[in-house]
């Protein structure tokens, strides 16, 4: 029952043109047209919302809001996800030591492990991520202080970086320009972090890691890039320009075994580059692919967790964590969707209830009162 | 052929001279005088405001004087200087836009102006030079040339009359495009000039130009061309209060943004269109149809409290017809189908059926009266005097008026009702013939040419009220006749006849017609001698002519002999009734003001139905005031006291809604005030008095259902105008009329509207809003004025909405990013929000929407007063928007907030930044603002889907491109992809819909609930006065004998 009416003029059809055709003579630019349009008569669809239109609609949502907000909040239970804090503030935590001692100025890497255990064993691919807590990464001048051009390869931007890297852009000591400049680049989160599966009978082995496939596609294939000359190395292609200050090494050393994956176009870099939208943030590390076996990508047990400490953030108070989970086609663990559905279509449901307990009032007294007319 | 010669006179203002000299004919002074080489400027009239070279310094100038657009240069300037988070082009190109589109739309005005200029400036004159005709533009005409002007051309410059083709030397002159007047003005040439121009020698000694139209102190006229001088339209105070308040919202950037203005401004100008462009407002007879003045009151239309209208142009067509005429108290009409009985006497038909009425001497008397009291002019002089007869009785067999011009063509005079008095003898038998070197010629019934000399002219003056002639016959008798207002004649006649007249006079006043009493007098030769001296004398009299020919007048006119009286019909406008009914059941109180005398004006007031049969007449008028014999000061005073009792303490609380209708309808009072009345309550002698009077006579007035003001000059029509307009709760007041009188009252106003009647085009001119009729009226409010109101008030409020939700999500993330200012969304989405994403829906939507349709609107008046008192932006409903907007930006944050607490979105793992975050916000904010304007929208064209989906589409396809491209030009590439990312992610669309649902789900649930007041709810009540409101209206019908009918 859509009351609406399609209020169509038609009078003004057939008269429209045969004025305006006839109306040549001088009249004609005093006269106004009659055309639909002028004459604030143009066709219109006049959609009246009512309670009976609205009322299957609200049903219509609720039935279907809900069965969605359920999967979403079973597949966000299925997803495995474990986290483990390793900031190291507490006494007894291993890396209490690194922690305290560690600032951007110290040389030599302190390493420390923890040790965890995966109750449930994650299967498919398991995602590794960095967590960082109170880290301002969508703070206005921290956002801003890149250069994308450089970033993207452009060589007069590598050897003259943009003004908004201040005070990021150019090395105080040798005056050459800093690639990547900018405050981003500059607090590139250089943690490294290992994981060790300790089977059931002692042995311990390395998880594999893998590093690639953690950037989007588009920022690692074409927002990023190397300069580009000719067929020289990467090294010739940096020289003249500085190391950002707080790295330990140049930027054509972020993985010098894998050259796709050195320079601007680090996936670890990149991933760094993509500011974080709220001051706790995780960013993913590393992916493990799940095996090609029916076993498990972690099996449940015991794990080390060995972390290279180098990334201070004391001075921030903040903290940091690792999180490995798994991946559904929603994304990540996160309740809130499926809440959220389950509670908006309950309230479409019950508001259609009510709207119909009100409609039917409504109507029964709107019938009674046509009675005595 | 009337050709005048006249000599061009003046140009504009130069040097501190008391006098100038001109040279006539551009001839070089004689030898001996010192010649000083004046510099006149020449006759090019400008009133445009630019030229192509100072357009754009000035026009910027102008523009940034405007309080908006300097703040927001600071705006810009201050993003230019310091670094802020936004960048300069997200608050400069907006206002780049502003500047360059009102730049456009001045310069498109300015450009119509000079063609307008253009038009006059080169329009062909003839001047006499150097002996020669020349055809010159008009703009080239030096001061003194001789200019020829033929019959019906404008004069192109300020003239002297040097020569006339009619023999007696005089033309007639029309001020119509001066003052508005569309009298014919005798005009004569100046005195020994001789026949041959081409040799004319002389000098003119003038005062300077003054910009006082009116001062005629000196012997020569001096006129200005008039410069259509458009005044700023009243503040637009309810918009301006909002505003005001919003402005100090202003300080988190966007709240008001530029585009606003531009948005409101545009909705302005271009609906405007919609009243040019209505065909109702065609009128066929001038083939013209409404004009916009100005675009900036379109919503105030709406919201329309007070009517003051002129009466006659205006309610009345001033198109005057001899209706009937009194002879010695029987009652001549001239009706062939006329069945109405009277009560004095039954006389129908031609006057010669009725003979035995009254004697054939005292027919004959009146009728000759009527053919030589009066300054009219035969306008062609033909020697055949059949001719003439037959060309007098085909008009007067004519009864279809095709146009006025028509109908006059015969005769000119300074006043329409002589005009219809001559027409009014000739169906009698008696026609003018003409003047004819001071003899008058009259055709009377038995085809027989009388000749009458013409002594003297007593002429007309409204302090006398009557003007009379003096007439020497054949036999030598000498006769006066002389003809007046009631009021004037009575006292000046012998008593014993006044009684059978008054009643018939009285009686016509009340049916609305225009009556004269005409009276006789014979003269005795020494009775004439005396006159003939005293006025002589007096015209002689270099001081106080007027004063000393006031008092021969009023000598020689006494004694006279009352021999009948006219009525003249003032026919009422088209739908006059009907139109003045629909506004008052529309909420709006009609006062008219008019500078007719009070039983005429209190006659159309009934006509009009502004008066009805039950009203109750409260008058406070001179004759009122005089009654009893107290000084006027005291009886005012009672008088107000009593009427203020009677009309404010005893009547019922007045309360809004339909009941007032009901109860003002059933038991109205009307008030009636004259000019000299109303000069005594305003200008009372004591300062407190003063004020009380005010009070007390606009608290009477506003209790009235109508209100009549009688006998007003101009200037008090604006001082009532006035009055009211700063009363307490300012209403707003819409002034209408159509003659020059009314400018004034038309300015002040806030709405002023102009009829495009025959007085002129001075109130045209001077109005915000010209119509061709008075019927127009109605659409113009009930329909135009509703729509624009809504639409305006919706479009402020939602842009008021839209920008409150755009900016909170903003104004949240501060407490997620350390106060750092950091936007939340990317800069080309800032700068496009307003201008390109959802700008065009609203405008859409402020074009067209019909939330009632035209027809229903027209039919049902009393939906007028759904938004009166500008109910549409009160508080209420401002906070509901509020609220709405904080609802949505609340929604729209936090909903992705929660999302982005595990910003792992996509299936492989990989997070979303704070681009991503921003986008996602801004997708949802951008398709929630604009479907819920899809929801408020009522009427749906096919414009209004293509605007409404088109701009989402371009949002999408906007986005895909922002994003799709390593802009090289831009430091940034923070969209690179950010978008698609964002629509490869599930959890982004389920998050997108799911936000934008629960933002609409309150907007529909309100929809739902209220529905009562919904359209379908509207159709029901046309059909019977709703439950709610059916037992009120059966009540006043068995209460009063009003009807109403809901529709027609």
């Amino acid at each position: 029952m859509m009351a609406s009416s399609y209020n169509a003029k038609e009078e003004d059809g057939p008269h429209s043109g045969s004025s305006r055709h006839s109306g040549t003579g001088a009249a004609k630019n005093k006269k106004p047209d009659n055309t639909a349009f002028k004459q604030q008569r143009l066709p219109a669809w006049q959609p009246i919302l009512t309670a009976g239109t609205v009322l299957p609609a609200f049903f219509v949502i609720g039935l279907i809001f809900i069965p969605i907000g359920i999967g979403l909040y079973v597949t966000s239970n299925n997803i495995k996800e474990f986290e483990i804090d390793y900031t190291g503030l507490e006494l007894g935590s291993p890396c209490h030591d690194c922690s305290k001692n560690f600032t951007w100025n110290s040389t030599t890497p302190c390493v420390c492990a923890l040790n965890f255990t995966l109750e449930q064993p994650f299967e498919s691919n398991v995602y590794m991520y960095y967590g960082l807590s109170n880290f301002y990464q969508n703070h206005r001048r921290y956002v801003k202080s890149r250069d994308d051009s450089q970033l993207n390869g452009d060589p007069r931007s590598l050897m003259s970086a943009s003004k908004e890297c201040e005070p990021y852009r150019t090395s105080t000591e040798t005056k050459e320009p800093i690639a990547p400049c900018g405050a981003i680049a500059n607090s590139l989160f250089n943690d490294t972090l290992e994981l060790f599966y300790i089977e059931p009978n002692g042995t311990t082995t390395a998880v594999p890691l893998a590093k690639k496939g953690i950037a989007w596609w588009t920022d690692k294939h074409v927002k990023f890039r190397n300069p580009v000359k000719d067929k020289e190395n990467l090294t010739e292609l940096f020289k003249g320009t500085a190391k950002p200050v707080n790295w330990r090494k140049p930027v054509y050393e972020l993985d010098p075994l894998d050259p796709e994956n050195n320079g601007f176009i680090n996936e670890d870099f990149i991933v760094w580059m993509r500011t974080a939208a709220l001051p706790t943030f995780r960013k993913l590390y590393r992916i493990i692919h799940k095996k090609p076996s029916t076993t498990s990508t972690l099996p449940s047990g015991r794990y080390t967790l060995k972390v290279t400490y180098n990334y201070p953030v004391h001075s921030f108070s903040g903290q940091k964590r690792m999180i490995l989970s798994t991946i559904s086609w929603m994304g990540g663990k996160n309740p809130f969707l499926g809440i959220a559905y389950i509670t908006v279509g309950s309230i479409c449901f019950f508001l259609g209830v009510v709207l119909l307990i009100i409609h039917h009032k409504y109507d029964t007294r709107s019938n009674s009162a046509d009675i005595p007319n | 052929m009337l050709r005048r010669r006249i000599n061009r006179l003046l140009g504009g203002d130069e040097g501190r001279v008391h006098s100038r000299t001109i040279y006539v004919g551009q001839k070089s002074c004689p030898p001996n005088e010192a010649f000083i080489p004046l510099k006149f400027c020449d006759n090019r009239i400008v009133s445009s405001k630019y030229t192509v070279w100072n357009f754009l310094p000035k026009n910027l100038f102008e523009q940034f004087r405007r309080i908006a657009n300097f703040y927001f240069l600071i705006i810009f300037l201050v993003q230019v200087i310091v670094d802020t988070p936004t960048s300069p082009v997200t608050s400069g190109l907006p206002l780049f836009f502003v500047i360059t589109v009102t730049a456009i739309k001045q310069g498109y005005e300015d450009w119509l102006r000079h063609k307008a200029d253009r038009e006059v400036n080169e329009y062909p004159v003839s001047v006499l030079e150097d002996g020669r005709r020349i055809r010159k533009q008009s703009e080239k005409i030096r001061v003194g040339d001789i200019v020829e002007v033929e019959e019906d051309e404008t004069f192109p410059c300020d003239l002297i009359l040097l020569q006339s083709s009619r023999e007696d030397g005089t033309c007639f002159v029309t001020t119509a495009s001066l003052d508005g007047e569309s009298n014919h003005k005798t005009h004569y040439t100046v005195p020994d000039i001789e026949s041959d121009l081409q040799y004319l020698s002389a000098t003119i000694e003038c005062e300077q130009p003054q910009p006082d139209l009116y001062n005629e102190q000196q012997s020569v006229h001096v006129t200005f061309w008039p410069c259509s001088a458009l005044t700023g339209p009243a503040a637009n105070q309810y918009l301006k209060m909002f505003t005001d308040f919003l402005s100090f919202m202003v300080l988190f950037n966007f709240i008001i943004p530029v585009s606003m203005y531009v948005t409101v401004e545009m909705q302005k100008f271009l609906g405007s269109f919609f009243i040019t462009w209505d065909k109702d407002f065609f009128d066929p007879e001038i083939k013209e149809g409404a004009l916009v003045n100005t675009s900036d009151l379109n919503e105030e239309l709406g919201q329309i409290e007070y009517i003051f209208t002129d009466k006659t142009g205006t309610l009345t067509q001033n198109n005057m017809e001899f209706i009937e005429c009194c002879i010695d108290g029987f009652q001549y009409r001239h009706r062939e189908d006329s069945s109405e009985l009277d009560g004095v006497c039954v006389t129908d038909g031609p006057v010669n059926k009725v003979q035995q009425k009254a004697g054939t001497e005292r027919e004959e008397l009146f009728l000759r009266a009527l053919c030589l009291c009066h300054t009219v002019q035969v306008k062609e002089s033909t020697k055949n005097g059949q001719d003439q007869i037959d060309q007098v009785d085909g008009l007067g067999a004519d009864e279809e008026v095709l146009h006025p011009t028509h109908k006059e063509r015969g005769f000119i005079a300074s006043s329409p009702d002589e005009i219809a008095l001559v027409q009014g003898a000739m169906r009698y038998g008696f026609t003018f013939l003409g003047l004819e070197s001071k003899n008058m010629k009259i055709l009377n019934r038995n085809k027989d040419v009388e000749t009458y000399e013409l002594l003297h002219v007593l002429n007309f003056d409204p302090v006398r009220r009557r003007m009379s002639v003096m007439v020497r016959s054949k036999t030598g008798d000498i006769l006066l006749f002389c003809k007046g207002a009631d009021s004037s004649i009575f006292p000046r006649v012998r008593q014993e006849e006044v009684e059978r007249i008054r009643m018939h006079v009285e009686r016509n006043a009340t049916d609305g017609y225009r009556t004269l009493c005409v009276a006789y007098k014979h003269l005795s030769a020494e009775e004439y001698a005396n006159a003939d001296a005293g006025l002589r004398e007096a015209k002689l009299a270099l001081q106080d002519r007027e004063e000393k020919l006031m008092n021969v007048y009023n000598k020689v006119e006494t004694d006279m002999t009352l021999i009948g009286a006219t009525a003249v019909e003032d026919q009422l406008q088209d739908e006059a009734a009907q139109t003045m009914e629909a506004l008052q059941v529309a909420g709006m109180k009609v006062w008219v003001l008019t500078g007719d005398k009070m039983e005429t004006a209190k006659s159309t007031c009934y006509a009009c139905g502004l008066f009805k049969k039950n009203t109750e007449l409260l008058e406070l008028t001179l004759r009122t005031l005089e009654d009893g014999g107290r000084r006027r000061e005291e009886k005012l005073h009672d008088l107000l006291l009593e009427y203020h009792k009677k009309a404010v303490q005893d009547a019922p609380p007045v309360k809004l809604g339909i009941t007032r209708s009901w109860s003002g309808a059933s038991h109205g009072f009307g008030f009636i005030i004259d000019g000299a009345s109303l000069s005594m309550v305003l200008s009372s002698s004591s300062e407190s008095n003063s004020s009380l009077y005010k009070n007390l006579f606009l608290q009477i007035c506003q209790n009235c259902t109508a209100v009549l003001c009688c006998r007003m000059a101009p200037l008090q029509k604006a001082q009532i105008v006035r009055l009211v307009k700063n009363s307490k709760g300012s209403p707003i007041t819409l002034s209408i009329g159509d003659g020059a009188n009314d400018v004034s009252m038309i300015l002040e106003a806030h709405v002023g509207i102009g009829i495009k009647g025959k007085e002129g085009r001075q109130a045209v001119k001077n109005s915000d809003y010209a119509i061709p009729k008075l019927k127009h009226l109605k659409k113009l409010l009930l329909a135009h004025g509703h729509l624009y109101y809504v639409r305006i008030a919706h479009l402020v409020q939602y842009f008021f909405y839209k920008n409150l939700c755009f900016i909170l999500p903003q104004f949240l993330y501060q407490f997620f990013c350390g106060f750092s200012q950091q936007p939340l969304y990317d800069a080309a989405y800032l700068t496009m929000y307003n201008i390109c994403f959802t700008s065009m829906p609203i405008l859409a939507y402020s074009l067209l929407e019909q939330h009632i349709c035209i027809e229903v609107l027209l039919d049902n008046s009393t939906l007028y007063r759904e938004i009166a008192k500008n109910a549409m932006l009160r508080w209420k409903l401002f906070l509901y928007w509020t609220a709405l907007g904080l609802f949505h930006g609340l929604v729209f944050f936090f909903g992705v907030r929660f999302l982005f607490s595990n910003p792992a979105l996509q299936d492989n793992g990989q997070v979303f930044g704070n681009w991503s975050y921003g986008t996602i916000v801004f997708t949802v904010l951008v398709f929630t603002v604009t479907l819920k304007l899809a929801l408020v929208t009522r009427h749906w064209t096919w414009i209004n889907h293509f605007v409404i989906w088109g701009s989402l589409a371009f949002y999408v396809f906007f986005s895909f491109f922002w994003g799709g491209i390593i802009w090289p030009f831009l430091n940034h590439q923070r969209l690179y992809f950010v978008f698609a990312n964002m629509l490869s992610s599930v959890s982004a669309w389920l998050v997108i819909i799911l936000l934008i649902l629960l933002s609409l789900l309150p907007e529909i649930l309100l929809v739902v609930l209220r529905k009562p007041r919904g359209p379908h709810a509207r159709q029901m009540k046309r059909r019977l006065p709703s439950s709610g409101t059916s037992t009120i209206f059966m009540l006043s019908q068995t209460a009063s004998t009003h009807s109403f009918s809901w529709s027609d």
